[in-house]
């Protein structure tokens, strides 16, 4: 019971994973990405599209291809993404807030559109597809997981992207901290007039930062339907995890190995009305509140802290021009 | 003595630099000086003489329009700081550029070329070899938000050093500092000198010039007046340079009449948010019917004074106001601004921060008189016809070129921005009128309208304050006038009888518990 539901949580946890330690990413070179969400539904509906396609024309699946068509078409969809909202900020200076916001309304809609199309070229009456012969390559997960009583079930059971997303997390971790160009990346977030006087190139790492960040939120959105969701997609079934990312960035103090427990604390506030019986539907609705509250608790109690290391990059949602002295 | 003092090329030549900015005065014109290996050379210079278009230019930050820049004899061509760091320049910024949150090392290592692993313990080596290297006392892992401005500022030259600077250029280097710190940073830069490096230090405080360089180059008004060798020169000669010639303005002045006290500051004090003393002990009276000047060099403390009086800035002392009409006394300290409104105080006052402060850029201009008496009439409606009339009047007698009383005032020049405001400060019928900087980049013609506003202001018995930048314009336009040094009072002169180079003494004047509270040019 008590393994399964760890396993759950971190099931549950794994795409807020991707999705905190993209925008963390994005938020050190000073972006503020509001449109994580919208990134992870399109990485989502990316990922569909591909293996829809290569399941309609191919006769039989090639376990790789089957891996890699999707992944691709989940990166290549949240890297655009990416790209439209460092084009937007970036290039043109809009107001981040605005951009991030419009992007989520347009990521969801994108994601719901070729949802609805897919499931009509699929010949179905609900809006839902269903790529269980895909699903179940990602789904692969070592065979001797399951006889290892509840270690193998709480850590070996996953899938290679929740290891992947585990692996993201160290690595940004590394690179923030341990490389010339994460100490880069961070005085752009933090200042970057200072980081253009020592010769960084501003607009390139705010680029790279949140095309890349976006591409790793986008992965989470690939394994909510590809693992958790079984390979269904329904629209709107992906809710309202990529909120939920960006306030584990928060909570992660923006540091995405934190974010790794972070993820699983919040995945297991996420499905513990499950696992508390004699709940009504209300009482369901007050405990998905709790990783919302946790955070506001947080927020409150970091404020009141004042811990310098705590707090957002400096110029967080500030556009930079050169020539404003 | 070094290698590189054996040498006769000098370590960076600059030949006939001229520098305009588009739409204002040269900034620096025909400028050439030079400095050797194991030299020092101090840059002197009023504000807005174009020291630090001149350093700026050096550092890479502004690109010259003429001119050419010799480094080791050969000429560069420097389009962006970063190349000024691969001929080996390193600029000090007086307003320091380090990121808060980063350790002093980290800071130091940000602006180097290099990829891959950061080895943080190599880097702290490093920093320490060249901490012992120079004397330097720092911390390479303490964080910059919990530094000094001294600390700071070692970490900032440190940065340079590390990234192997020959050439460095200190902009007003110890306008933060005390004269502890002043002097430890001057027994560091002299062991840079004697180890072969090239040093330009702007300042413009002239003991530190005499102690510190081997020579001075005077720039007045963006050209190179002169450059002697410090050994040969003293202070009431680079004074004079200084302040160059005097020039007639012609500025129509009558003699106050009936001056009585109306304003009368006692024993003011004020910290800046770093605890830094910005204003000790000022003591003065402003008259009604006069104009009184505030003469200094720009951050020592003007801004602080001004706001401290309109209720902008918290002080400690006495601000007293004097009713011309009940004769009572009314205690303005520590009121805010509607407080002394509401006191019956008709003080107003020109900020130099014009649109940050005194005007909302994207208001029309009939908004921005609003500003003033929006809290006038009765209910939750704005009453617009009277800030209408109003405006209309300021356009048509100050002559504000504007398509119309309703277009933004971002969108006007400078001088009718001005007018705009002073327009609407004036029309409060202020018995206390502060004006600071009120002519900066106006042209002539917009200038005397300020000049004669403030005149006729003077002639209906306000007490006028100018604060101003331009020597020869306070010595025209002012009754008396006083020097701010440091934050501090150095001297309060008749305009009529004292001289350039008295005033130029004053603002520059040497007093030995110095503690730089001023910030220097901006």
């Amino acid at each position: 019971m008590w393994a399964a539901f760890i396993r759950r949580a971190i099931m549950q946890g794994i795409p807020l994973l991707y999705g905190s330690t993209g925008e963390i990413l994005t938020e050190k070179s000073g972006n503020l990405n509001l449109g994580i969400p919208g990134i992870m539904y399109v990485g989502g509906i990316g990922g569909v599209i591909g293996a829809f396609l290569y399941e309609q024309h191919a006769s039989t699946l090639n376990p790789l291809l089957a891996v890699l068509i999707p992944l691709l078409c989940s990166m290549l969809g949240s890297l655009l993404m990416g790209l439209l909202y460092c084009f937007l900020t970036v290039t043109m200076r809009a107001n981040q807030n605005v951009t991030g916001l419009a992007m989520t309304t347009f990521g969801v809609g994108v994601g719901n559109f070729y949802g609805g199309s897919l499931a009509k070229l699929a010949g179905s009456d609900v809006p839902s597809i269903n790529l269980t012969a895909t699903s179940s390559y990602f789904r692969a997960s070592l065979p001797f997981a399951d006889k290892l009583g509840w270690f193998g079930e709480i850590f070996l059971s996953h899938s290679f992207l929740a290891y992947l997303a585990i692996i993201m997390a160290l690595v940004s971790s590394f690179f923030l901290v341990k490389t010339h160009s994460g100490l880069r990346l961070r005085a752009v977030g933090e200042s970057p007039a200072t980081a253009d006087a020592a010769g960084v190139n501003v607009a390139r790492y705010k680029y790279f930062a949140t095309c890349i960040g976006s591409v790793i939120a986008g992965l989470g959105g690939l394994y909510y339907v590809m693992d958790y969701a079984n390979g269904v997609w329904s629209n709107d079934g992906f809710g309202d995890r990529g909120w939920l990312a960006i306030a584990l960035v928060i909570f992660a103090v923006w540091k995405p190995n934190y974010s790794i427990l972070g993820s699983i604390l919040f995945g297991g506030l996420y499905i513990i009305h499950n696992y508390i019986p004699n709940l009504d539907v209300s009482g369901q609705e007050l405990f998905k509140m709790l990783p919302y509250v946790v955070t506001i608790l947080f927020l409150i109690v970091t404020s009141i802290g004042k811990k310098r290391e705590a707090q957002p990059p400096a110029s967080l949602g500030l556009p930079y021009f050169r020539e404003d002295r | 003595m070094t290698k590189a003092q054996q040498g006769k090329v000098p370590a960076l030549r600059l030949e006939g630099i001229t520098k305009e900015f588009v739409g204002k005065v040269v900034a620096n014109d025909n400028i050439s000086l030079s400095v050797d290996h194991g030299q020092i050379l101090s840059v002197l210079g009023e504000n807005g003489s174009g020291k630090t278009t001149l350093m700026n230019i050096i550092a890479g930050i502004y690109f010259p329009d003429h001119g050419h820049i010799y480094i080791d004899g050969e000429e560069v061509v420097m389009r962006s700081p970063k190349d000024a760091l691969r001929h080996n320049i390193g600029m000090i910024h007086q307003h320091f550029k380090l990121i808060d949150i980063f350790s002093a090392t980290e800071n130091i290592v940000l602006g180097l070329d290099e990829k891959g692993r950061l080895d943080m313990k190599q880097c702290l080596n490093r920093v320490k070899e060249i901490a012992t290297q120079y004397g330097f006392e720092i911390d390479p892992e303490k964080k910059i938000y919990e530094m000094s401005v001294s600390e700071k500022q070692t970490v900032e030259i440190i940065k340079v050093l590390y990234r192997g600077a020959d050439i460095l250029i200190l902009d007003e280097p110890t306008a933060v500092l005390t004269p502890q710190e002043t002097e430890k940073l001057f027994n560091i830069l002299r062991k840079m000198r004697d180890d072969g490096k090239a040093i330009i230090i702007i300042t413009h405080k002239l003991h530190e010039v005499l102690s510190l360089s081997d020579r001075v180059t005077v720039l007045c008004k963006g050209r190179n007046v002169g450059t002697v060798n410090t050994a040969k020169t003293n202070e009431t000669e680079l004074t004079e340079f200084m302040v160059g010639k005097k020039v007639m303005l012609n500025i129509n002045r009558t003699m106050p009449k009936d001056p009585k006290p109306r304003l009368e500051v006692k024993n003011l004090c004020c910290k800046d948010i770093e605890g830094v003393e910005v204003l000790k002990d000022i003591n003065f009276t402003v008259n009604s019917g006069e104009i009184f000047g505030i003469a200094g060099v720009a951050g020592s403390g003007q801004r602080e004074l001004l706001e401290g009086i309109a209720g902008l800035q918290k002080c400690e002392g006495e601000i007293i106001y004097l009713d011309p009409k009940t004769g009572e006394t009314k205690d303005l300290q520590k009121k805010t601004p509607l407080q002394i409104q509401e006191l019956g105080v008709r003080l107003s006052f020109v900020p130099e921060d014009r649109l940050g402060m005194g005007l909302v850029g994207n208001m029309s201009i009939v908004d921005n008189v609003m500003l003033r008496s929006y809290n006038k009439g009765k209910g939750i409606f704005l009453h617009r016809s009277a800030p209408t009339e109003l405006a209309d009047k300021i356009i048509k007698e100050l002559e504000v070129v504007t398509p119309g009383k309703s277009t933004p005032v971002r969108r006007l020049s400078g001088g009718n921005v001005q007018k705009v405001l002073v327009g609407r400060e004036i029309a409060a019928s202020p018995t206390v009128l502060m004006t600071a900087y009120p002519v900066r980049g106006l042209d002539i013609n917009a200038s005397y309208t300020i000049y004669n506003l403030l005149n006729k202001q003077k002639e209906g018995g306000t007490a006028v304050v100018f604060v101003g930048e331009d020597l020869d314009v306070l010595l025209e336009l002012c009754d008396r006038i006083l020097v701010l040094c440091s934050g501090k009072v150095t001297g309060i002169v008749d305009a009529r009888t004292t001289t350039k180079a008295e005033l130029g003494r004053l603002m520059t004047q040497n007093t030995n518990d110095k503690d730089g509270a001023s910030d220097g040019q901006g």
